[in-house]
């Protein structure tokens, strides 16, 4: 399984110099909206950490809030399924379809079915299946996974929408025009919406209490994928439950400010019961999570209410675009939960990042991400996953510090070559330092030798 | 064992420890804010309207004067005729070619400027979302200061449907533009009466 | 009151002039300063790469080096973090759990410790860009973080307004990272110079003629971003300027 090298598809996103200045720009922009929603709710770092102690109580009792979700739910008339992966999540799924002979499924964003690939399972068998939220409907378009979790084509520019919907849903070739783009997509998926005889969403939020569980959209699809084709499906991560109703008020208040920097998402949809003659069915999956609960340095990151303000706020993600993570979850959260899928193929991710700690403090669940980025470096080393060059350089530089003649020497003999070599040996294609800034000058001496000259040593 | 079985196993088995405690979420009561101001301020902001009717206004009159081009207009709403009725509506998808959408909230929210509506307001979920345009009723008393006090609400326990509707349907997808009419309703109507 | 000096490593190897400054500094205010010869480094970079057990050495022999001191100072805000949150190489004896509990980066140690009231001997007069290392903003919280709705407040800026004729000029990310980032700044490359490039043009852009820093690591990168882009602007770090740099 090939790792993935995140710094060299980086390194494609930063040269296209408009589209990575637009994007780093656009999440930027809603970082400070982030920021002025927080600034103005008095409560905002108290509801942080309700928030975050509500989830860590739930997830240390959370075979016993399953089952009282699960308990509820089957009284209020939907039927709950358990999936231990994802095949056996998407398996449950076509079996729901086929039973019905559902041929067409129309559904809202749910990153969950993005992680168990389900999409492309039902498509090879014979479902058609359409994402209605705008965003994920042109990735869908454009054969791309999701880019960002709330915004899903924010790496996209007007005329790549253009193209992509010239190319196949009959708009317009050349016409730019966003609102005639957004109406392009309004108008051609409300047919689906219409005769599709099923329809499945995500979940924000599960609760225990009532058996219910909440959709937040601002385009209204997740209703309508809901409340217009008889069958409902939600798919549901298991760490998503939450124990009350009254819980939801700090969680909600907290969700859409964190990640569009708006009070309230357009739609806050709350779903308990099958309506009059629906049927609803609801999809408990774990694939890994359970495995994650039991990894003390890590299953903090099971608090996670997928808002994506750790990714506006991370400057190598705005730099680097979400793409260039290779994996349904990218930036911060992603590279903190992907080793735990696949420690190989995602090795490099906890090392596309700075430590800076800006996704911590814009948690609205108090992840420590930046901590837990730093553990996942010694976890990766200790399993043998760093790459050779670097790990040579550390084990050459850790024997080189500990002793203090050989560092010594090492430091002269680098400010020798500084100060003799020519530029181009210096500055040759091994020198990743010196591909884009200029090296230090060598100083005449070292801290050292000037204390030696000039004070009384110790 | 199924899986059901298994899940709940492993999830019980990784419980982890010490276990914290739940803590207790207050009200957040901020004092005598003027709700209905603060209300119809963040509708504004988050892409609604709102307009003031008085007791006993002719109502059919007045949405037909907001949208005098509607050729469909249908309530769920008492106080409100409409064009044609949902007494007949079989299919949610019946209503794809409803203009207009009325129903009456239940209660409205300050701090979001959010309206509650279940399948007992809108009598079939879609109205909401399938019309063009929607006109919601609010009693300009029902309004609620927070979050807080509407998950308190004890209709979240008894509705099979529950939306808290904030403003029309909107995106912002495409270079952060803002649309308005995205897969639900192009516009949102508070009449506060 | 003891005070050992921890000069890091790169700052020993080439920018020895921030040693000097924060030593002459220490001195003026009335400290007994002791520069323990053998030291090198914290261990810091080879902790960040995971290889948490290469860091050991260098550990062992930081704890051996500033074991006999009341209070360890340095001029780095990520070299402190590392002694006081991530020295995990070695056991933790009490001897290490003394150093790791001392250890100081300077602003704090200026502010809440000596609580200095003026450098009468300072004078900067030049439009001055603050910038905070991450270091020193989010985890050793000298100042007030954007993200975070708290008061306003900033232990490097309470020192820098003591200093005569110096002018403040904000950028528009006052605290985005700048890309540095340890061995971020040789893995991650293409990222890393793309941020420190947005950095000082943002300081340059909003009139900085200075960029000033507890951090030289940060300075070190900033500068090789801005002598390649051919930016007119300078860099110093905060000890320089309270011990009383012209320039």
């Amino acid at each position: 399984m090939k790792r993935i090298d995140h710094a060299e598809a980086a390194s494609e996103f930063i040269a296209a110099k408009e589209h990575q200045e637009f994007h780093d720009r656009r999440l930027w922009d809603l970082r400070l909206k982030r920021d002025r929603e927080a600034h103005g709710i008095p409560e905002w770092e108290e509801l942080r950490e309700l928030a975050s102690r509500i989830k860590e109580h739930t997830l240390s009792h959370l075979a016993d809030y399953l089952e009282e979700f699960e308990a509820r739910a089957r009284e209020n008339g939907a039927t709950v399924h358990w999936a231990r992966d994802a095949t056996e999540h998407n398996q449950i799924v076509l079996d729901i379809l086929s039973a019905r002979g559902s041929k067409t499924l129309v559904k809202s964003k749910s990153m969950l079915t993005e992680e168990c690939d389900m999409r492309s399972f039902l498509e090879r068998r014979g479902i058609e299946v359409i994402e209605t939220d705008l965003g994920e409907r042109i990735q869908q378009l454009d054969d791309e996974p999701p880019s960002h979790i709330v915004v899903p084509a924010v790496h996209k520019l007007r005329d790549d929408v253009s193209a992509v919907f010239a190319r196949t849903i009959g708009a317009e070739r050349g016409n730019n025009d966003i609102h005639y783009l957004a109406e392009t997509q309004r108008r051609t998926t409300r047919p689906y919406f219409l005769r599709a005889e099923a329809g499945m969403t995500g979940a924000n939020f599960a609760v225990a209490e009532t058996g219910s569980f909440v959709v937040c959209t601002n385009e209204g699809n997740a209703d309508l994928s809901a409340n217009v084709p008889k069958l409902h499906i939600a798919s549901i991560g298991i760490e998503k439950i939450i124990p009350r109703t009254e819980h939801l008020g700090v969680f909600i208040r907290l969700l859409s400010r964190s990640a569009l920097g708006s009070p309230i998402t357009q739609y806050t949809s709350h779903f308990r019961a099958p309506r009059a003659g629906g049927e609803l069915h609801i999809i408990l999956v774990d694939n890994g999570r359970s495995e994650r609960l039991g990894m003390r340095d890590f299953w903090y990151s099971l608090k996670c209410i997928r808002c994506g303000a750790c990714m506006n706020t991370c400057p190598v993600y705005r730099r680097s675009g979400g793409l260039s993570y290779g994996a349904t979850y990218s930036g911060p959260i992603g590279v903190i939960i992907d080793p735990a899928f696949n420690i190989r193929k995602y090795s490099n991710l906890p090392f596309a990042s700075t430590l800076n700690g800006s996704c911590t403090n814009v948690c609205p669940v108090k992840i420590n991400i930046h901590e837990q980025i730093y553990k996942w470096r010694q976890v990766i080393a200790e399993r043998n996953q760093l790459p050779f060059v670097k790990k040579e350089m550390m084990r050459i530089a850790g024997k080189v510090l500990a002793d203090p003649r050989l560092y010594r020497a090492a430091i002269s003999a680098a400010g020798l070559a500084i100060e003799h070599l020519p530029r181009f040996a210096i500055y040759n294609w091994l020198n990743a330092w010196g591909r884009q800034r200029e090296i230090p000058k060598a100083p005449g001496q070292t801290f050292r030798s000037w204390y030696l000259e000039n004070r009384k040593p110790s | 064992m199924s899986s059901r079985e298994i899940i709940l196993a492993a999830v019980r088995a990784n419980h982890p420890l010490p276990a914290p405690a739940l803590p207790d979420v207050p009200l957040f009561e901020r004092g005598a804010a003027p709700l209905l101001a603060q209300f119809r301020e963040t509708l504004e902001r988050m892409g609604g309207k709102s307009i003031e009717a008085k007791q006993g206004e002719n109502l059919d009159a007045l949405i037909c004067s907001l949208f005098p081009q509607a050729q469909v207009i249908s309530s769920a709403a008492a106080e409100v005729k409409g064009t044609r009725g949902l007494n007949g509506t079989r299919d949610p998808a019946d209503l794809a070619d409803v203009d207009v959408g009325v129903a009456r909230a239940a209660f409205g929210v300050a701090e979001t400027g959010s309206l509650w509506l279940s399948e007992t307001e809108l009598q079939i979920n879609s109205l909401a979302f399938l019309a063009q345009h929607f006109v919601a009723l609010l009693d300009p008393r029902a309004i609620v200061p927070n979050l807080h006090h509407a998950y308190r609400d004890s209709r979240f326990a008894t509705a099979r449907y529950a939306v808290l509707v904030t403003g029309p349907s909107a995106t912002a997808d495409i270079e952060g533009v803002l649309i308005h009419g995205a897969q639900g309703v192009r516009s949102l109507t508070v009449v506060l009466v | 009151m003891r005070v050992g000096l921890f000069v890091p490593c790169y700052i020993d190897a080439f920018f020895p002039a921030v040693g000097i400054a924060t030593l002459e500094l220490l001195e003026r205010l009335g400290l007994e300063v002791v520069y323990p010869l053998d030291q090198t480094c914290c261990g810091q970079m080879m902790a960040n790469s995971g290889s948490q057990k290469d860091a050991a050495g260098a550990e062992a022999l930081f704890v051996k080096n500033f074991s006999d001191f009341d209070y360890i100072v340095g001029p780095s805000g990520s070299c402190t973090v590392h002694v006081r949150e991530h020295l995990d190489a070695i056991a933790q004896t009490p001897a290490v759990a003394k150093v790791r509990a001392n250890t100081y980066e300077l602003v704090e140690f200026l502010h809440d410790i000596l609580a200095v009231e003026a450098f009468p001997w300072a004078e900067f007069p030049h439009k001055v860009g603050l910038h905070n290392s991450c270091s020193t903003l989010r985890k050793l919280r000298t100042a007030k973080a954007s993200e975070i709705d708290e008061p306003v407040f900033s232990k490097p800026m309470d020192l820098l307004r003591k200093v005569r004729g110096i002018e403040f000029v904000t950028p528009s990310r006052p605290d985005e990272c700048c890309g540095f980032g340890g061995t971020f700044s040789i893995f991650e490359e293409p990222v890393s110079a793309k941020m420190g490039y947005d950095k000082v043009a943002d300081h340059h852009g909003a009139g900085a003629e200075y960029i000033v820093s507890a951090d030289t690591s940060c300075l070190m990168h900033q500068k090789g971003c801005a002598e390649r882009l051919g930016l007119d602007i300078r860099f110093i770090h905060i000890a320089q300027i309270l011990n009383g740099d012209r320039a």
